[in-house]
């Protein structure tokens, strides 16, 4: 029986993909430069990431040890692709907010790693959910990272969130500080990085004061 | 698992190309007329924002004619027609901004005034450079009424150079690939005017 718990805690902060793994950078310094990019490109990855895990579980028994590496990217490139290609024909306002960066999550080592770290030796169910567990954990991050740096940076949370999420979110939507007073360089390619920094500190000072072992990135799995 | 030849590994992993290509190439299937469908809409309503609907009564996506331009590229030339003449033309044109090429629209009315000018993809920076979009600046539709000799043909460039157009605070190279190329696409509409107006 698959510990459930132990799956959603160690996808969301034990063993985060962003904050522990590491993986993802790519992504993750890249769509941050809003809350809302963060949280649509998390969400787009989630879903990458449930669907190849739980087809790579289905079908691990015949996926034989030498090829399970292609096979793996085999199965998460065509999942990005499906997913790109019914976002674009049934839900094309928010393909053309995320489209750029869909075909991205291909490289993003994070679906891989859960492939072959969890999917390759678990039943289909906990692989559907480590994969929705990362998935949440991966959107968390990607989400504050974006939030700070549109707040230092453009003054403005979740900005344009109506476009992402349909107009009922318009309440979202608001204004930190006042208009052309943001800090340029939170938005810029060295920002990305400056928050993603801060926010590991900030998660190893957090174990630290819980008395954990500081994990080395990558180092722990499953 | 261990004993396997390396046929089998050949086997697996073909078969399952072959699958998930069978489940691709449904899915294009499925969601190919809907994402032509979406392609179109996009385009009209880019279009609407460099043509007024006033000024014509056809479908400006149906009357387009292909012109080469003076790289011997071919420019797909929207057309809008009124009463069965040429009442005004949009075509794409490109600028070189900070950050790569700048996609834009422009509309022109049969006197070679700018109906309309829209940035419809670009990378500048944020904050900096991408003033050129409506929703942040409304520098754009300042083109709006303009054509070559309002103002005189040498002053199309940015103040910086002598010229006539604003630059943004911190952002030059931005306005100034967007002033040049909608330069060139006026250009391009003085020496093809005749082949825009001609009614096939």
């Amino acid at each position: 029986m698959a510990d459930y718990g132990r799956i959603f805690k160690d996808g969301l902060w034990e063993n985060n993909g962003v904050l522990c793994q590491m993986l993802g950078m790519c992504p993750t310094m890249a769509m941050t430069t809003s809350a809302t990019n963060g949280l649509g490109m998390g969400l787009a990855t989630l879903v990458v990431m449930a669907t190849s895990n739980l087809l790579i579980a289905a079908l691990r028994g015949y996926i034989t040890q030498q090829v399970r590496i292609p096979v793996f990217i085999l199965i998460i490139a065509a999942m990005v692709t499906l997913v790109d290609l019914t976002m674009n024909a049934y839900m094309h306002e928010l393909y053309k907010v995320l489209g750029l960066f869909i075909p991205l999550i291909v490289s993003n080592c994070l679906p891989l790693g859960r492939a072959e770290v969890f999917a390759a030796k678990e039943p289909a169910l906990p692989s559907f959910c480590d994969g929705l567990a990362m998935g949440l954990g991966f959107t968390a991050a990607l989400t504050v990272i974006g939030a700070m740096r549109e707040i230092v940076g453009s003054g403005t949370l979740f900005a344009d969130a109506s476009l992402l999420l349909g107009p009922a979110f318009k309440f979202m939507e608001l204004r930190i500080l006042p208009q052309d007073t943001g800090i340029l360089v939170a938005v810029l390619p060295p920002g990305g990085f400056l928050a993603t920094g801060l926010l590991l500190a900030g998660k190893r000072l957090l174990d630290i004061r819980a008395g954990k072992p500081i994990a080395m990135a990558g180092a722990h799995s499953v | 698992m261990s004993e396997q030849r390396p046929i089998t590994h050949a086997v697996v992993l073909g078969a399952f190309c072959l699958g998930f290509g069978v489940l691709l190439a449904a899915t294009d299937l499925v969601t190919h007329e809907s994402i032509a469908q979406r392609k179109v809409e996009d385009l009209q309503n880019s279009l609407v924002q460099v043509i007024p609907t006033s000024i014509h009564d056809n479908n400006p996506v149906k009357d387009a004619v292909n012109v080469k331009d003076d790289a011997g590229k071919d420019v797909t030339v929207y057309r809008a027609m009124k009463d069965g003449k040429i009442t005004g033309v949009a075509y794409a044109i490109e600028g070189t901004g900070y950050g790569g090429p700048i996609s834009l629209i422009m509309g022109v009315d049969a006197d070679g005034k700018i109906l309309g000018v829209r940035a419809t993809a670009f990378k500048e920076t944020p904050g900096l450079g991408d003033k050129i979009d409506p929703a942040k600046s409304d520098w754009i539709i300042r083109f709006t009424g303009l054509s070559l000799g309002n103002p005189a043909e040498d002053k199309w460039k940015v103040k910086k150079d002598g010229g006539y157009f604003d630059q943004f605070a911190g952002a030059t190279i931005t306005p100034r690939g967007v002033v040049a190329a909608i330069k060139g696409g006026l250009d391009f509409f003085s020496a093809h005017k005749a082949e825009f107006l001609e009614v096939r």
